[in-house]
């Protein structure tokens, strides 16, 4: 019958009246969010971290800036590099994550954050003193030991630096943690021989590279 | 001096106009507060057509948020109920363009011209017993009459505007309202012919079975035919966004796109109330002595519903569809139910003339048998009609090729 299908499209609106609004209403109401969100505000661990500097070359569009100085102070607790800055210019960030994954000590963590937003890029520089001072609520992007325990960067209380590293990393921890160098380090822990590659200096000392000159000849 | 206006006088009827009358007359002379008291009926009823409005803004926003499973305008006052408040304040500091080749008289009349007809239809609608501003003997003839002012007002917003699209929205605008206002017409000559009169109290009155029910077809027709004149969404060619932008309104701005606004929104709410009057029994209802307004708008709120469910339903249709619909599809539909109503009364009145509840009850039985079959047959002959024929040549084609 001609009309039934106005009747049919009228009962689907009528149906979807009934219904639940889909809306989130942010302010008040959230998403459930993952662990593993990538989100601003870097989570920087600075009792873990030895200014190698690692994060800085790896991330794609440079926004890392990392100085260090030899520690004059402090060498018998650790220091042997002292952090001057640690910048990220978050305004260019991607959040790849590139930078966690690069991490040897896992210092520096993604954060579970994405309100940080400001009137002016140069608020949008993350300096040293902001990262030393920020709630540390680490995502668990990257970081398995993490993952594995269960842990909610948006619900759960703030981590400290000894609770988020790999266990099997204990030199680092120990020597992070009393720098008690005199106390007997166990052998597998025990950093290798320096090897030299010898063969590639006497190869170069051996047969000279011919200069252009005598090639043309 | 006491004032006591006359017996004849068409205001006699209306207890607030001769109150305040009455009143005022005691300290100032009689001519004057026959225009104090007109001038404070109107206030009440320009405020309550635009506050009605700006409600029920409010309303269909959060009525269609729903329908789309969102949530709606929720965020100021209670519910979000203070949004059109809001909305008229952002108007209101918005500047007031006009374009330069406007025509400046014109186009700055258009926003009045729109609001008015809105709140003179209220004129005439009793809200509840006796609470009519005037109990015109010619009521529906006046509503029909102030309706039409709303066509030549937007064929002048779109002549003023100096621009093709408010143009184009003014032409397609007034084929609709001129094209629609022949079924509406025909569709409440059943209604007068049932209540034997033309007074909405009368009408009203005479509902002892509302007359949705005695008249179906009509009320279906009326329905139709007054959601295209109020350019509402199936029909809406006339301000189609996402053809030519807003019709015949895309040049205002500010505070006479407020008014506007308003008068759409308001007219829904009068059509409503107009339709609430002749179809649905108006204030009538249980304790409808004293809960007469409560039924008038619990009606209008349910109409209302209807309104914004039609529109969040619907796409909109192409103007030669619509056109079609109007004369191809209502016409015949409402010339039948005329005809059906007219041969029924006939038939069915006694001595007197008058139609006692069982004969309206047999009218009722009849009716929804003819309107079954009309909606069946011209349904199926109108469905080859408006489905376009072929592949669209009439444009290429010369003036006597095409015929």
């Amino acid at each position: 019958m001609y009309g039934i299908n106005l009747v049919k499209g009228l009962m689907v609106t009528l149906k979807n009246f009934t219904k639940k609004p889909f809306t989130v209403q942010y302010p008040e109401e959230r998403v459930k969010q993952h662990p593993r969100f990538r989100g601003e505000e870097f989570v920087w661990y600075e009792e873990r971290c030895t200014g190698c500097a690692s994060c800085a070359k790896y991330c794609p569009l440079g926004i890392i800036k990392i100085v260090t100085t030899p520690s004059e102070t402090a060498p018998a607790e650790g220091d042997k590099y002292k952090l001057e800055l640690f910048d990220i210019s978050i305004n260019r960030c991607m959040f790849c994550g590139l930078c966690v994954e690069a991490c040897p000590y896992d210092a520096l963590y993604m954060g579970s954050g994405f309100e940080q937003g400001q009137y002016s890029r140069k608020e949008m520089i993350i300096d040293i003193d902001h990262l030393r001072q920020a709630d540390k609520h680490p995502s668990t992007f990257f970081r398995p030991q993490l993952e594995d325990t269960g842990y909610d960067p948006r619900a759960d209380r703030p981590l400290h630096w000894q609770e988020v590293g790999r266990e099997s990393w204990k030199w680092h921890q120990r020597e992070k943690m009393g720098m008690n160098i005199s106390r007997p380090v166990p052998p597998d822990l025990l950093p290798d021989e320096p090897k030299v590659d010898s063969s590639f200096v006497e190869d170069s000392a051996a047969t000279p590279v011919p200069t252009p000159a005598e090639g043309a000849e | 001096m006491n004032c006591v206006l006359g017996a004849d006088n068409i205001l006699n009827d209306t207890v607030l106009y001769r109150v305040i009358y009455e009143a005022v007359g005691h300290v100032l002379p009689c001519g004057v507060s026959y225009v104090v008291a007109g001038l404070a009926m109107m206030l009440i009823l320009a405020n309550g057509v635009l506050l009605g409005a700006g409600l029920f803004s409010w309303v269909e926003r959060r009525l269609i948020g729903r329908f789309h499973n969102r949530i709606g305008p929720n965020r100021w006052g209670p519910f979000g109920m203070l949004q059109p408040l809001a909305d008229l304040v952002k108007l209101l500091t918005k500047e007031d363009l006009t374009p330069r080749g406007a025509d400046r008289i014109v186009f700055a009349i258009v926003p009045v011209a729109m609001v008015a007809p809105v709140i003179l239809m209220m004129a005439v609608v009793p809200f509840a017993k006796d609470t009519a501003l005037v109990n015109l003997n010619v009521g529906i003839l006046y509503i029909l009459a102030v309706t039409s002012i709303t066509s030549i007002a937007i064929f002048m917003a779109g002549w003023s505007s100096d621009n093709r699209y408010a143009m184009f929205g003014a032409s397609r605008g007034v084929a609709v309202l001129i094209s629609y206002e022949v079924p509406v017409v025909m569709s409440l000559l059943g209604v007068v012919i049932l209540a034997g009169s033309m007074s909405l109290d009368d009408v009203v009155s005479a509902q002892a079975v509302p007359f949705f029910l005695v008249q179906p077809l009509a009320f279906f027709v009326f329905l139709a035919g007054t959601s295209a004149e109020l350019n509402r969404t199936p029909f809406d060619v006339a301000e189609a966004e996402s053809e030519i932008i807003a019709g015949y309104h895309i040049e205002y701005s500010g505070v006479k796109f407020a008014l506007i606004q308003a008068a759409e929104f308001g007219a829904v709410l009068t059509a409503s109330a107009v339709m609430v009057t002749l179809f649905l029994g108006g204030w009538s209802g249980p304790f409808a002595s004293y809960l007469g307004w409560a039924w008038f708008l619990l009606k209008i709120g349910v109409l209302a519903f209807v309104f914004s469910w039609v529109r969040a339903t619907f796409p909109r249709l192409r103007i030669d569809q619509l056109l079609a619909f109007a004369w191809k599809f209502l016409l015949p539909l409402s010339i039948i139910n005329l005809f059906a109503t007219a041969l029924e009364v006939y038939f069915l009145r006694d001595a007197a003339g008058t139609l006692d509840t069982t004969d309206l009850w047999i009218m009722a039985g009849i009716n929804f048998g003819v309107a079954f079959a009309c909606l069946l047959i011209f349904g199926t002959l109108i469905k080859e009609k408006v489905r376009p024929a072929g592949p669209v040549t009439g444009a290429i084609l010369s003036p006597g090729e095409a015929d």
